[in-house]
């Protein structure tokens, strides 16, 4: 593979996806949301309801967690406790959600939108192989997701320490558990989806299609990696890297052999199989 | 050998289906290196489906291409490296500049951002290139794409319907391209259904039709083939007496169009016609020996293959 030309293509997707506003803002309000808006909310209400009955209530929650999660929930009133569970347990593997979704959106309109822009012909006219425009597609897609993920975590990190961290004596976030998760667990999630995504992508007849279609194989991913995510936070480390390693197995195969999907008449949008 | 003489791309026997649509039945030409062959044939007639075959991006049903002495389907990459092609509809990523659009090209091909930029000063594209080609016209943004095709120097140059909605001063500099490519021993693939711009570029046409090829060879010789007979237009001062011609020997037939064409049996009875009608009192005020115009030849063969048909 000629990486050279890899980059090309990833660079310019980048940039065209950079130049179309319309397309990014609503996945920045997106990562706001997520990581900023709605914890700042929850963190904020926590801190200050203090004596709310709810906190009980959340104080009885936390009771039931296994003894080894709750040894770990740092705070010495119940507000704080609540605080941290809420911060690390309940609220982070949402974030998931974040780049998956951005991901997913990119990938789903790379290679039908090239075909409805009709700079598919130009490529099946070039001397870009079928596994180079795939391989760089599927960059394309993972920088934006992978970037606005770790960008809305450190604002996370950021509103997690300063209204948590003030409480319990300094700053604690990221746990080791939450870094595994970041740079381990999540990447072969977002590629599993967009390894999907882009085979949808490739066959479609219409990015309306494809985003139609990509949301039945982005749900049930981030439903499973929400899932997975949680169970790791709440398990040793050594669970989480080998979920992870399992997950990155699963996506390599999965993005070997996705390239096969894609074909230069696909490209041009007249295979009688489209 | 002579590298001239090889051909750059030769289709033998190539058969393309969509479903039940034939795109294109049991194609066979040539086209020889340095030569300059035009395509020609209504929308529908296979001509862009020829070019996506030529460059390995859509595979053959049936039959063999080679391209440069290469076979498209297992050496597409380096085929597809050293062709040039401008599609009906040149498009662009729109949200970008036509430079940024030229660089990326460039780096593909493997060309110097500098060629990209004489390409583009080539064309006369150059003061724009700063612009997001979303805004560009129809003529700017062929230019571009014609300035796209040749950064790399193509060794192939394939153009399909170059010349569809463009200004005259466009459409010139398509032709003005082709006649420059052609001076350099390059090949070059025209298709068009505009006859008149095939005119006196083509070395060769290939007339398509329903995915057939109905005709294919030199001008000269298809119009020898499909309109042996010699056309000569004659007008007088007094066009009324004019069709006393018809009573002169090697006169096959005469058509008022205007000025009278007439089809001789030889190009050789034009001074003996001339002198037999003034001696009839005829003064004649334009003898002009008919060259066939691709136009003439393109109905002649499609006529004539109807009749055959």
């Amino acid at each position: 593979m000629r990486w050279s030309m890899i980059k090309a293509v990833v660079r310019i997707d980048l940039y065209r996806l950079f130049k179309t506003r319309d397309y990014w803002i609503p996945l920045v309000i997106l990562g706001g949301l997520f990581f900023v808006i709605l914890p700042v909310i929850l963190l904020g209400s926590l801190n200050f309801i203090q004596r709310s009955p709810m906190i009980g209530q959340i104080g009885q929650i936390i009771g039931t967690l296994p003894e080894t999660i709750q040894q770990n929930i740092q705070g010495d009133n119940p507000a704080t406790r609540a605080s941290y569970a809420f911060a690390v347990y309940l609220l982070a593997p949402i974030a998931i959600v974040v780049p998956l979704t951005i991901s997913s959106a990119v990938g789903a309109n790379s290679i039908v939108g090239e075909r409805e822009q009709g700079t598919g012909e130009y490529l099946a006219h070039s001397p870009l192989t079928v596994r180079e425009i795939y391989v760089a597609k599927l960059i394309a897609s993972l920088i934006p997701g992978y970037l606005a993920g770790i960008a809305g975590f450190t604002m996370y990190s950021l509103i997690v320490n300063i209204i948590v961290g003030s409480q319990i004596g300094g700053w604690f976030f990221p746990t080791a558990g939450w870094m595994l998760l970041v740079l381990w667990v999540i990447p072969p999630f977002i590629a599993i989806a967009l390894s999907l995504i882009l085979r949808l992508s490739a066959r479609v007849r219409s990015a309306a299609s494809a985003h139609q279609a990509s949301s039945l194989v982005t749900l049930p991913v981030i439903l499973m990696s929400y899932g997975v995510a949680s169970g790791l936070l709440y398990s040793p480390v050594v669970s989480a890297a080998i979920s992870g390693l399992a997950a990155w197995i699963v996506a390599i195969i999965l993005l070997v052999t996705g390239s096969k999907s894609i074909k230069r008449e696909r490209l041009l949008g007249v295979s009688a199989e489209a | 050998m002579d590298n001239r003489m090889a051909p750059a791309i030769s289709f033998s026997s190539v058969r393309k289906t969509f479903g039940d649509v034939t795109a294109l039945g049991d194609v066979s030409f040539l086209a020889p290196t340095g030569s300059v062959t035009v395509l020609l044939g209504p929308n529908g007639a296979g001509k862009t489906t020829t070019v996506r075959l030529t460059t390995g991006a859509m595979i053959p049903d049936f039959g063999a291409i080679r391209v440069l002495g290469l076979d498209p389907l297992t050496a597409g990459d380096e085929v597809r490296s050293r062709v040039g092609v401008v599609p009906p509809k040149p498009a662009f990523y729109d949200q970008i500049s036509g430079w940024d659009n030229l660089q990326f090209a460039a780096t593909i091909f493997g060309a110097d951002e500098s060629e990209a930029l004489k390409a583009a000063a080539r064309f006369g594209i150059d003061h724009a290139l700063g612009q997001d080609v979303g805004g560009y016209s129809t003529g700017m943004r062929t230019r571009l794409a014609l300035a796209r095709a040749v950064l790399h120097d193509p060794e192939v140059l394939m153009l399909d319907e170059p010349t569809a909605g463009l200004d005259p001063e466009s459409a010139r500099a398509v032709l003005e391209l082709i006649s420059e490519m052609a001076g350099k021993g390059r090949t070059i693939i025209m298709c068009t259904h505009l006859l008149h711009e095939a005119e006196g570029v083509a070395d060769q046409v290939v007339l398509l039709e329903d995915g057939e090829v109905r005709a294919a060879g030199a001008p000269r010789v298809l119009a020898g083939r499909y309109m042996a007979d010699p056309i000569v237009i004659i007008d007088a001062e007094d066009r009324s007496m004019l069709p006393i011609v018809a009573e002169l020997d090697g006169v096959l037939s005469l058509r008022d169009e205007g000025a009278f064409h007439i089809t001789l049996d030889n190009t050789d009875r034009i001074p003996d016609l001339v002198i037999e009608l003034v001696k009839r009192g005829v003064r004649p005020t334009r003898v002009e020996p008919l060259s066939p115009t691709l136009e003439d030849l393109y109905f002649e063969m499609q006529r004539a293959h109807r009749e055959a048909g």
